[in-house]
């Protein structure tokens, strides 16, 4: 491990604590501007963790030390997430610290935490709303893993960064197998971070909620927290997303320069996504619950095809 | 110290748990003496067995023979790598549950505690007895001790029918299992007679007779370990049976099982077929999605934990099956690597699953309850339990950076390699058995998000847990002990698998210590750095600091003031504690979508009941495909031969004179 190393992984935890509630904004802002809304400020959501942070905590009377703990836990664990994904360079200290599958467990890790502090207040809501995320979370963790799967064979490695490298420097062709995963990895990004077709991240329309349903009883500095948390989650995606299939632009070793030029760059793909999630967001509509699994089964067809073609037709025997 | 010392002490440790066993006979009722005195002498022993396992990993292989047996057949013992993996896990393990059970028989409402003590210890010795055998004689004396001492423990309650019926399904399987077995040590002397597994190890069998007793093997000891068909004992026979006792049968009586089976594919077998991996392969994912699925919505928490167990075993299966197949192929480094999942799901099972079947008997004890549907926000009276148990979910969940995450990426490294197979179609299927995997561990979170959000979260479904107290000290105690079992293993998986290297070593010639001893100890790469790794220390300790720093820094720059008020839940106000999810209604969404695979027998109320109720009642399928259609032709059989038996004495003279007629007429020189 470099000095340099580490301060690019200390610059790259601060970058993603302050992009993550902006890309949060700017998803918002795009939405509004494409439903005819008039915009929020892009900055709404510092201004929602600042006012949350100043607010007094009202727990509910049965809350109990694991509602109080959940939501450090939480923001933990989607802080080393968003460390170990490579952003702006692959040469990241941290990045041993957990390959593919082990970041699919830390997103689990936080899934089970947020899951029981719904549970623990002992709502209606809380409880139905914990059953949900855990159904969202069985049904979206094997398409994800087929995901991981199919690049980890085209990379031989499950590390990110290994995995990162060897597809920004393959020659440009187009793998069908990486079509199949992109897309698969689409729509389970689309189910974790509680967006639209599977859940509403601006609605608290009762029956529909699932990822608000659990935070219901969260108020200042926790809610805060868990708030702030989920957009770290959605930029953890969006940059694994970014760095998986559009991986051009991202250092690979601690070259200052190339460091300094993968920033603007970074800034420009995650404007990009966002703006094409809020697009999704747009023209979808929320689906029933119960057709989650019809969308989640077919991100993980479409996965297992992915793999299958890689291992048909893209390996040499 | 001599060679022979560690067999010896081991031989000496059975002893004195037999000892301890028949001092609690002659106590009686004394139990304060048994409780206090008795178990507590047992986890010590335990200890030392665990110690003593450690220390024979890497050793050269120790071997003895005992006096005691038949005439010219005595018992011959041997420790090898292999077994001492098994005793570490038998020592330890056992050494926490003798702990906690110290205080849970202490309360004196067990009934016939000083029989419990003897037969409790006969069982540990047993199993110990079984992972030293190595003859088949001993192997089977020491199998069936295990198995009568814990069907003895299973009844402890005998008073209750279902409590008896349960006892006698699982002794009925354990025979079913042991005469498989049996067959299999047969096949395996080819003949010669000599059942010695040294004999065996050089018997030369046609390949028809090797897949024959390999298939034998799985079927005996997949009947002991769970596999499907032969699992229903399980999910009636651990909550039947005291906690301590279920933790015990679930932790490590399972593993001697995984012991057998791997002592006969990979020892005395000495070659491999590539497809008997896959039956493994497909038996034991079967067992996993099985065992996943009905954990999902079982109602009763021990039996939720016991298809927990179910799904263990499966995993565990998959990984053998995988192993098997690399085997096969001569892949050895892969081998070792699928085969070190297997020793190490069975370390961190032994160890997370015991504890939470003793936070259940916790439970049990502070409430009288094993229904979920009566329990809930027990964390408020059973703090220690409730976060003991927390790191045991986790576990069970196959989440990092405790123990269970760990084999399960081993396995799924294990599983990345198999498009190398050269194979036609196997190395495109197993891939996909990976997505299988996965969905086994996902499941497994929900699974155990709701035993502990239904059991421990939430508001109290029943005025009288109000009353309920916390573990005793010797209860949290042995907690404590596997709680940390299963941390250790969490976060220090490099250093336990360069002491397991030892038994891969012998069983595979191949082992990941080589690539190991390259890294930090606090790394796993089992291949590379570059081609896979995982800090599990790192993980824990980031979130850790993350979690303590980001606490500090929002109450340094902002406040930590805490107001308590009613729920909000969208302003409804007249919420009690039935506006919660059952334990029926939070695993709602799984029959429905995986609704073919339960057999369910479902009430709704009507629009105009006066009174109106739901149920649902979820049955295991096996029972009517397999079982019931069995006791049917058996109890047709009967009735066939009842109609012989007219009761009357001259009838019965009459079909001997028959019979004999028959003998002149057949067997006439």
């Amino acid at each position: 491990m470099s000095f340099s190393g580490a301060l690019a992984q200390l610059f790259a935890i601060a970058l993603a604590l302050v992009l993550a509630p902006l890309l949060s904004g700017w998803v918002g802002q795009c939405r509004a501007w494409l439903q005819s809304r008039t915009a929020p400020p892009l900055l709404l959501p510092y201004y929602m963790l600042r006012k949350l942070f100043e607010k007094d905590v009202v727990l509910a009377h049965n809350a109990s030390s694991l509602f109080r703990a959940a939501p450090f836990v939480i923001f933990g664990c989607m802080l080393l997430a968003c460390a170990i994904v490579p952003t702006l360079s692959t040469d990241l200290p941290f990045a041993p610290a957990a390959d593919a599958l082990a970041l699919v467990g830390i997103f689990g890790l936080a899934r089970i935490f947020i899951a029981l502090a719904g549970m623990d207040v002992g709502t209606a809501f809380g409880s139905l709303g914990g059953r949900r995320e855990m159904l969202v979370g069985f049904l979206a963790e094997p398409a994800l893993l087929m995901v991981f799967f199919t690049l980890a064979m085209i990379a031989q490695s499950t590390s990110l960064a290994t995995i990162v490298e060897t597809l920004a420097h393959r020659e440009l062709i187009i793998y069908p197998s990486l079509a199949f995963a992109g897309v698969a990895f689409t729509f389970v990004s689309l189910a974790e971070n509680a967006r639209v077709p599977v859940d509403n991240p601006a609605t608290h329309l009762e029956l529909t909620m699932i990822h608000e349903a659990m935070i219901l009883e969260y108020t200042g500095r926790h809610l805060a927290l868990i708030e702030w948390a989920a957009s770290l989650k959605l930029y953890a995606y969006s940059c694994l997303g970014l760095a998986l299939f559009f991986p051009w632009g991202i250092a690979p070793g601690d070259n200052i320069l190339a460091l300094a030029a993968a920033i603007p760059l970074l800034l420009l793909k995650l404007a990009i996504g966002g703006f094409l999630l809020a697009a999704i967001e747009t023209v979808n509509a929320k689906m029933r619950i119960f057709r989650a699994p019809e969308f989640l089964g077919t991100a993980f067809m479409l996965a297992v095809l992915g793999l299958l073609v890689r291992l048909l037709l893209e390996v040499k025997v | 110290m001599s060679g022979l010392l560690t067999l010896d002490l081991l031989i000496l440790a059975a002893c004195a748990w037999l000892v301890t066993g028949l001092l609690g006979v002659f106590a009686g009722r004394a139990t304060g003496f048994i409780a206090g005195l008795l178990f507590p002498l047992g986890a010590v022993i335990g200890i030392g067995v665990g110690l003593l396992g450690l220390n024979a990993l890497g050793a050269p292989t120790q071997t003895a023979v005992l006096a005691i047996g038949l005439p010219d057949l005595p018992f011959h013992l041997r420790l090898d790598n292999l077994s001492a993996v098994f005793t570490l896990l038998l020592g330890f393990a056992g050494a926490g549950i003798s702990i906690y059970a110290a205080g849970y028989f202490a309360k004196g409402d067990t009934p016939g505690l000083g029989p419990l003590c003897f037969e409790y210890h006969v069982f540990l010795g047993s199993m110990l007895m079984v992972l030293l055998a190595d003859d088949a004689y001993a192997f089977m004396v020491a199998w069936e001790c295990m198995a009568l001492s814990s069907f003895f423990l299973v009844t402890t309650d005998h008073k209750h029918e279902e409590i008896r019926r349960a006892g006698f399904l699982y002794l009925l399987i354990a025979h079913i299992g042991a005469i498989a077995i049996l067959l299999s040590f047969g096949v395996m002397t080819g003949g010669e007679g000599d059942y010695n597994f040294a004999a065996m190890r050089t018997v030369e069998l046609t390949p028809t007779w090797t897949s024959a007793a390999f298939l034998l093997a799985l079927a005996g000891f997949g009947a002991k370990a769970g596999l499907v068909p032969l699992h229903v004992w399980l999910p009636e026979a651990h909550p039947a049976a005291p906690s301590p006792v279920s933790a015990m049968m679930s932790g490590v009586m399972l593993k001697t099982a995984i012991y057998g089976l791997l002592r006969v594919s990979f020892d005395l077998l000495h070659t491999t077929i590539w497809w008997w991996g896959v039956v493994a392969l497909v038996i034991g994912l079967l067992t996993a999605i099985f065992g996943v699925l009905y954990s999902t919505v079982q109602s009763d928490m021990k039996r939720l934990l016991a298809y927990s167990s179910i799904e263990n075993i499966g995993l565990i299966a998959v990984a053998i099956g995988l192993t098997l197949i690399f085997h096969a192929y001569g892949m050895d480094a892969l081998a070792a690597l699928a085969l070190t999942a297997v020793l190490y799901h069975c370390l961190a099972h032994a160890g997370f699953k015991s504890l939470l079947f003793l936070c259940t008997g916790s439970v049990l004890h502070a409430t009288h309850e094993r229904s979920l549907g009566k329990l809930g926000g027990l964390i408020h009276p059973m703090p220690w339990v409730a976060w003991l148990a927390l790191a045991g979910i986790i576990a069970g969940a196959g989440l990092p950076p405790l123990s269970g995450f760990v084999s399960e990426w081993l396995l799924l490294q294990g599983f990345l390699f198999s498009p190398g197979l050269p194979h036609p179609w196997l190395n495109m299927v197993v891939p996909v058995a990976a997505a299988l995997v996965v969905l086994v561990a996902a499941l497994a979170g929900f699974a155990m998000v709701k035993f502990y959000g239904i059991i421990f979260l939430g508001q109290m479904r029943e005025p009288a847990l109000k009353d309920a107290h916390d573990a005793g000290p010797w209860e949290r105690a042995g907690l404590v002990w596997l709680a940390l079992i299963t941390v250790l293993l969490g976060v220090l998986p490099s250093t336990v698998i360069l002491r397991l290297d030892a038994a891969t070593q012998q069983l595979l010639g191949a082992g990941l210590a080589n690539t190991l001893q390259q890294q930090g100890w606090w790394m796993l790469a089992p291949i590379s750095a570059e081609r896979a790794s995982y800090e599990p220390l790192i993980v824990l300790v980031s979130i850790a600091v993350t979690l303590l720093a980001s606490r500090w820094l929002v109450r340094s720059l902002f406040h930590g003031r805490v107001r308590r008020s009613s729920p909000w839940d969208c302003g409804y106000h007249f919420e009690g504690p039935r506006a919660q999810d059952t334990a029926e209604g939070f695993s709602q969404p799984i029959r429905r979508i995986f609704e073919p695979m339960f057999r369910m027998q479902r009430h709704f109320p009507a629009a105009r009941d006066k009174q109106p109720y739901y149920s649902v009642k979820v049955e295991d399928h096996f029972w009517y495909w397999c079982y019931l259609p069995i006791a049917r032709l058996a109890n047709w059989i009967s009735a066939m031969i009842v109609a012989l038996q007219g009761g009357r004495i001259a009838v019965y003279l009459m079909y001997s004179f028959i019979t004999l007629l028959l003998l002149l007429l057949v067997a006439r020189p």
